[in-house]
């Protein structure tokens, strides 16, 4: 590891012109290896106004700092929006979770193989250097949103829930105003820049993450295809929280996880599956519709054919058509 | 630099450079060396201990961050003459081959069966809201310790002997 200077925030306003640390759990280990050197190192976990989960009306704010274990476990996330503890707890080891913190899992950098690989060319690392992955092998990297410059995918099971949700991401700006940004709006694509991940700025801190009011009686389901039982990253995920009149889906809020530089949504699917009797005819059309285009490298033309069947199953789930195992109903407080 | 550590109820100051992680600190400062250097990623467990009461991969924590915290190492559960239940379960389990992933497989169990107690879920709980102590939560919960002699079925059955104890 590089020597860095360590320093303790005091207030919000002490993270300009430095690398934010909190759970630590990404960021050290991009540390030790190389792949992330900074010069200064801001410690902001004895901030306590980034602590602390609370109701905001019906809708929920989870402070920045809320660990994945604590948001996971909590009874209100458990009732309203099951989908949320599910992924997270679909997403790394105990120990992991325990540490890695609300901001930092939507800042988590990608798992490409070549970002890790100091000895490759990445224009996420070295902007204009090249992308050792075209050519190279890869099959964990992106299928869509990518550019000719960069095919990492972003790895979160987390914040790929939290689109589905339609979450907004809270932000602070160095000028002391605080803004809401709608997670789909939080991730630039990597066009020729891809070591810019998100719309902050330097002296931008994440404050919180806010879940619209819960949906009640919504199914949800996070499935999620890994090369190991647990402790892996997807291969492919989607995130599904379904409301159905009888056999009518009325609302269907979906995400796919680990095939994009960011949560990837596409809005097509979703209307087709809305106002639409339940059917396996009606996923396996949704299904080719959201895998038109092709892979941008042979190593993820796979995600193609796996992600089809997991957007299938988890609709199946949802809407009971299939094995509901691991399917949530949102309840909401009486 | 200067940090303060409560470990296994002793408190220490110890005097690092701001790099140290507190798995250094814990073999190297401390020669608290029940705690094991596997991987030095996050990616093996054999670094667990408790923070605070909570598990974490002290590989991943540098000291600096924890000014002030309390950290539970092997050496603090039991002795040899005074094994805890889950150190007690491994031995007559045979819960291990080699033996190097045991002080992170015993320091996991040991909060996942508190976890577990207090109803925190998984990923694989058929109910968020009453997770029950099976076979498979058990894998799902102590899958960030990893054991390359692949003792697994026996760590499982120990940790199933030790909560039979503690019930």
């Amino acid at each position: 590891m590089r020597p860095f200077d360590y320093s303790r925030a005091d207030s919000a306003k002490d993270v300009a012109g430095a690398q934010i640390i909190a759970g630590g759990t990404n960021l050290l280990d991009l540390m030790k290896i190389q792949v992330m050197t900074p010069e200064k190192l801001v410690d902001i976990t004895r901030l306590s106004e980034l602590t602390g989960i609370s109701a905001e009306g019906d809708r929920l704010r989870i402070g920045a700092l809320v660990t994945n274990s604590a948001l996971a476990a909590d009874a209100r996330v458990r009732a309203g929006w099951p989908l949320l503890s599910r992924a997270i707890l679909a997403g790394a080891s105990v120990q992991i979770r325990n540490k890695a913190t609300t901001g930092g899992n939507l800042l988590q950098r990608t798992r490409c193989p070549y970002f890790y690989d100091t000895s490759q060319v990445c224009n996420k690392r070295n902007p204009g250097e090249g992308c050792a992955a075209q050519g190279g092998t890869g099959r964990m990297l992106a299928l869509y949103g990518t550019s000719e410059h960069c095919l990492a995918a972003h790895p979160s099971d987390m914040a790929t829930a939290m689109a589905a949700l339609q979450a907004e991401v809270e932000v602070m700006r160095a000028s002391g105003d605080t803004v809401r940004i709608p997670l789909r709006d939080f991730y630039r694509g990597p066009g020729d820049r891809p070591d810019i991940e998100t719309v902050l700025e330097d002296g931008d801190l994440i404050t919180a993450v806010i879940l619209p009011a819960p949906r009640a009686g919504a199914r949800q389901v996070y499935r999620k295809v890994r090369d190991r039982a647990s402790y892996a990253f997807a291969l492919v995920s989607v995130a599904a929280s379904v409301e159905m009149e009888g056999d009518t889906i009325t609302r269907a809020q979906l995400a796919y996880g680990s095939i994009a530089p960011h949560p990837w949504k596409n809005h097509e699917v979703a209307e087709m599956l809305q106002g639409q009797t339940a059917s396996d005819a009606l996923f396996h059309r949704a299904a080719e519709a959201l895998t038109r285009e092709e892979a941008p490298h042979p190593d993820t033309e796979y995600k193609r054919p796996l992600l089809r069947r997991t957007l299938i199953a988890a609709l199946r789930q949802a809407t009971g058509l299939g094995d509901t195992a691991g399917t949530d109903t949102v309840r909401t407080p009486a | 630099m200067k940090t303060t550590l409560t470990v296994n109820g002793e408190a220490h100051e110890v005097t690092h450079d701001p790099r140290r992680s507190l798995l250094d600190t814990l073999r190297d400062d401390l020669r608290l060396t029940g705690t094991k250097k596997g991987c030095d990623h996050g990616q093996c467990g054999a670094c667990t201990v408790l923070l605070n009461g909570e598990r974490v991969n002290s590989c991943l924590c540098l000291t600096a961050m924890h000014d002030g915290d309390e950290v539970t190492t092997i050496e603090g559960i039991g002795s040899p003459e005074r094994l805890s239940a889950l150190q007690k379960a491994f031995v007559e389990k045979d819960g291990y081959q080699c033996g190097f992933c045991t002080p992170g497989q015993i320091m996991s169990a040991t909060a996942m069966l508190r976890e577990i107690s207090e109803g925190a879920p998984s990923y694989v709980s058929d109910d968020l809201e009453v997770p029950k102590l099976t076979d498979t939560e058990m894998a799902e919960r102590m899958s960030g310790n990893l054991c390359r002699c692949s003792a697994y079925p026996l760590i499982r059955e120990a940790i199933a002997m030790a909560s039979e104890v503690s019930q």
